[in-house]
């Protein structure tokens, strides 16, 4: 397998460090345990991309037993050959912070609060408010007896964090439901 | 992009106007600076000195909102000093066509104008055309009325002085500017421009790009490489979400959206489908129809038949100008219209203009429901400071959604690149990707559409529609497949096999594709392409910095648009040096990058073709009869403008910008002295857009913890606000608390005469992160692009002052 730059310094930069230290006498033991420990040893690397600016920086994600350990710039993708921004640089503790919803939550009419619901309940309830209301509003025919099959009291708003496959899928849904208040960030 | 990321290191000189790159798009500059390297000239046009200025040769301050004024005024000095690119001009553009008897320009307006709607008859601006419906052309430039005359004469206003006097830009660095980019005009050599939100957002922001086109066109800079007009898109995928429409007016792969006034799939057709306007055009939008019939077909499946018009009658069609983005729904929100929504993935209340129109008006929803990864300013809106809950009646939804790192499936990049990310880790608790809300979702609909009947069920019923989400499926779908077998020179794919390219889509409803522009980069042959990783190169395409085995790109695997530009009438480049395609005298020469359209060079006879394949007439378009404000850009002010008069003509601002009207849609009028300062607004590097994700990163909120105002010495001293002080930012439409950062970033410009200060803000911060401010966008106006609805975000009309308390920051 032809090595990487990134694979050729995990290997090498420690060793190199080591010989220099020891010629000079300190003792390594402690710094070639942690050399040995990197926090991405054993981990799977996935490819992914940054999901900020359209430059699109494709990253390096690292997993171990189902969890987020590290991130960092793809060395070998030619655009952005390792660099992140400062967004980029924080994939891993925008992803392991606290502030997210885990749980689909639900707001009553007039209540003041949340409160958290299964997905097969919201699901549910999403569904028959979207048949009710087209059912009541879809517009036929237009004034000049044209047809149009409109739903023009539904809106779909974004998303361009939405892949091309989400989109696709995205898109078809709302025309069959006839849904043409359809927009996404690409003004904003 | 008509180019890519990498390829900006081949240019001579950089343009970047309209763009902060070294902080919104960051590792853009890393090929800015490879440029720079390489001995090129980078210029930043921007109202604000800032990362990006201090990394190139010049920075040139100007008001915001005066962009096509400075750009008008290089191509009076590209035409005056015949710095043109003469060969390209000649043969690429429309320079010759013969413009109709109809066009006219009278003092800031066209012909064809009608007061009362605000709008243009564009069939007033027609070029003339023979009895077989081919361009009227005048090769020699003799007729007036030939396009090249027309340009000279329009643009001959826009003098050093008057570009001088609008833009409050010195003579001599417009001069300088001017010569630096205009030098890329010899063959070989090439520009590139730059540009992002700061051109968009203005309510002439397409006639701004325009402008550039008309620029790289002149200097033969289209299809070069180094070259092109490069559009920084913003969010990944805003490309991708683009190409696939989700959009109010267009379909995917850019096909025109459906409307009343075409009732039959063949009226459509015939509507939308252009015929060749040049005898030597490739006029590639002929084959509309076998894009729209596989579109029809991928989303309907075997329902969809020629019999039934492949499904065409079920769906919803616009009314003939039906404008229904965003801005429409907010403004029929707030009259009442709407009953519902979905909102994922964005922030209205948070990033639209005008904030306080947005916020009041998703208080008359009935139901609302957000897909987003935090809670936002529009998730929660319902308990936004100064409104009482139990008075809002609206049923709201937040469903949890997955990080870019817990989904897998595609995203295009900037330069159309089609990348492919894995899956790392499960979402957070309970969160799915949208795909695992959506597709479950309408599997509940249509099951209640199957067993309780409805309204319309057809087009809910008959959709191809999967169990469960599973996004490779989609990557084949926009690919598009075979519905029957069909043989292709020889090879027999066989119904549910990938269709090759997109020349193998039909029209008979054999084929389907979601995005024709897409087809080819899933393939029996060649797997998924957005997977590729190999960096292999020829010699050629090594010094082009073109990698066409890494990922794919749209359309065909061609990594700069209009390349059959780059060379001349015999298919040898303008730039020997730097080829990014070549003809050998029978064929074009393997080795570089996807020839666009085929054909051949326009000098060999018969077979020769023109390179702008996209259009109908094949030539690059000085004169655009297509956009809803003119066919050459004009300088009007913003709609908030410090001037009352400018000296390009008496048309103030733009006469067909779009507004809405209601008691939350209040504007200053010109030079109120109430609103004095320019206000323009951008992002930052630490936050994204609104701010929902970044401010819910402890890391990124720690390095910009706050909303402030950038303003200059002149302007704090006297306002008698200190750096650091709490002011109060006021427009007609509200106040936003900010902290002052006193900067020699921003300075005062001379306008006409006058002092005319400007002040910037961020406009990330939001009430949901306490502490830190709240939107900016309470302040911008709701006038927007009559092409494209995008709102005037980069100039409003201001006053600032010192704060007598903070009560939004702490």
């Amino acid at each position: 397998m032809q090595s990487t730059r990134r694979s050729f310094l995990k290997g090498v930069g420690a060793g190199v460090l080591c010989l220099s230290l020891s010629q000079l006498g300190f003792d390594l033991t402690e710094a070639k345990a942690y050399a040995k420990e990197l926090k991405i040893k054993n981990c799977r690397a996935v490819t992914s991309v940054c999901p900020f600016c359209a430059v699109c920086c494709q990253v390096i994600a690292y997993e171990r037993d189902g969890e987020l350990i590290a991130t960092e710039g793809d060395p070998d993708f030619p655009i952005n050959e390792g660099s992140l921004c400062a967004k980029g640089a924080s994939l891993w503790s925008m992803y392991t912070n606290k502030h997210r919803p885990t749980k689909p939550m639900y707001r009553a009419p007039y209540s003041d609060k949340w409160v958290e619901k299964d997905w097969d309940w919201t699901l549910d309830r999403i569904a028959h408010l979207v048949k009710e209301t087209r059912d009541k509003d879809l517009i036929l025919k237009n004034e000049k007896g044209q047809t149009v099959n409109r739903l023009d009291s539904v809106f779909w708003m974004g998303t361009s964090h939405a892949s091309n496959e989400e989109c696709a899928a995205i898109h078809l849904a709302m025309k069959s439901l006839g849904v043409v208040s359809m927009d996404h960030q690409a003004r904003v | 992009m008509t180019n890519h990321w990498i390829d900006i290191k081949n240019a001579n000189c950089v343009l970047i106007m309209g763009s902060n790159c070294a902080e919104h798009h960051p590792v853009s500059m890393k090929w800015v600076l490879r440029a720079k390297d390489n001995g090129a000239k980078l210029i930043h046009v921007d109202p604000k000195f800032s990362r990006t200025s201090a990394r190139c040769d010049v920075h040139v301050p100007l008001r915001s909102g005066s962009d096509i004024a400075f750009l008008g005024g290089m191509i009076n000095y590209i035409l005056e000093n015949k710095l043109y690119q003469e060969e390209y001009v000649k043969n690429y553009t429309n320079a010759s066509v013969v413009v109709g008897a109809d066009y006219a320009f009278n003092d800031g307006i066209f012909s064809g104008y009608n007061a009362e709607t605000r709008t243009y008859d564009k069939k007033a601006w027609a070029r003339s055309k023979d009895k077989d419906g081919m361009l009227v052309t005048d090769p020699e430039w003799k007729n007036p009325r030939c396009v090249i005359n027309l340009l000279k004469q329009h643009y001959s206003r826009y003098t050093l002085k008057n570009v001088c006097d609008v833009t409050g830009v010195p003579e001599k660095t417009i001069l300088e500017v001017y010569n630096d980019f205009c030098a890329t005009g010899k063959p070989d050599k090439a520009g590139t421009i730059m540009y992002a939100l700061g051109w968009t957002q203005h309510t002439n922001g397409v006639q701004i790009i325009r402008t550039s086109a008309i620029i790289q066109l002149l200097l033969g800079n289209i299809g070069v490489a180094g070259g092109g007009i490069n559009a920084l898109r913003g969010e990944p995928n805003v490309q991708g979400s683009t190409d696939h429409a989700i959009l109010y007016d267009s379909l995917p792969g850019y096909l025109p959206m459906l409307r009343a006034q075409w009732q039959t799939l063949d009226e459509y057709l015939k509507g939308c489908t252009p015929s060749k306007e040049m005898p030597n055009s490739v006029n590639w939008k002929s084959h509309n129809p076998e894009y729209m019939v596989s579109l029809l077909k991928g989303w309907f499946g075997d329902s969809a038949t020629a019999e039934n018009d492949f499904g065409y009658s079920w769906l919803p069609k616009l009314e003939p100008r039906g404008n229904t983005s965003y801005y429409s729904v907010i403004d029929r929100a707030y009259k009442d219209q709407m009953r519902g929504g979905f909102v994922f993935g964005v922030n209205p209340c948070q990033s639209f203009p005008n904030t306080h129109k947005v916020r009041a008006s998703l208080d008359h929803l009935d139901w609302m429901v957000c897909g987003e990864v935090h809670n936002s300013e529009t998730s929660d809106n319902w308990h936004r400071p100064g409104v009482d809950p139990t008075k809002i009646k609206t049923e709201v939804f937040l469903l949890p959604s997955a990080h870019r790192i817990e989904k897998e499936g595609t995203i295009s990049n900037s330069g159309r690149w089609l990348q492919w990310f894995d899956k790392a880790v499960e979402p957070a608790g309970q969160a799915r990707d949208f795909g695992h809300m959506l597709v479950p979702l309408m599997n509940k609909i249509r099951e209640l559409y199957k067993n309780e009947k409805g309204v319309l069920p057809e087009p809910v019923l008959n959709i191809v529609w999967p169990k469960d989400f599973v996004a490779e499926e989609w990557t084949k779908r926009i690919n598009g497949q075979f519905w029957k077998d069909v043989t292709i020179d020889g090879k027999t794919y066989h119904r549910g096999q990938q269709v090759p390219k997109f020349a193998n889509l039909a029209k008979d409803g054999s084929t389907s594709s979601l995005n024709w522009i897409y087809c080819g980069s899933y393939t029996e042959e060649g797997g998924n392409k957005s997977k590729y990783r190999d960096k292999s190169q020829t010699p050629a395409q090594a010094k082009l910095g073109l990698y066409p085995k890494w990922s794919w790109c749209w359309p065909v695997n061609r990594r700069v648009l209009y390349n059959r530009a780059s060379v001349d009438a015999n298919g040898k480049p303008w730039n020997p040096n730097l080829p990014v395609i070549e003809w050998d005298g029978s064929k074009w020469k393997d080795g570089y990058d996807v020839i666009d359209g085929g054909g051949a060079p326009i000098g060999v006879k018969e077979k020769g073709r023109l390179p702008f394949i996209m259009c109908a007439d094949g030539l690059g378009h000085l004169f655009g009869p297509g956009r809803e404000d003119g066919p050459f850009p004009e300088h009007y002010e913003p709609v908030e403008t410090p001037l009352k008069s400018h000296p390009f003509s008496k048309q103030l601002s733009s006469p067909v910008y779009l507004t809405f009207h209601s008691d939350l849609d209040k504007l200053a009028a010109p030079g109120d002295p109430k609103y004095p300062i320019v206000l323009t607004t951008y992002s930052m590097t630490e936050h994204w857009c609104g701010g929902g994700e970044t401010r819910n990163t402890p890391n990124l909120l720690e390095a910009e913890p706050q909303l402030y105002v950038e303003m200059s010495e002149e302007l704090a001293a006297i306002k008698g606000i200190k750096n650091g002080d709490g002011v109060i930012v006021e427009s007609i439409r509200g106040k936003v608390e900010a902290i002052a950062m006193v900067t020699v970033r921003i300075r005062p410009f001379t306008i006409m005469g006058k002092t005319v200060h400007l002040i910037g803000m961020p406009f990330a911060f939001g009430w949901l992160t306490p502490n830190c401010g709240d939107s900016t966008n309470r302040l911008t106006t709701g006038v927007y692009d009559p092409n494209t609805t995008i709102q005037e975000d980069k100039a409003c009309m201001v006053d600032v002052y010192k704060a007598a308390k903070l009560t939004e920051i702490a």
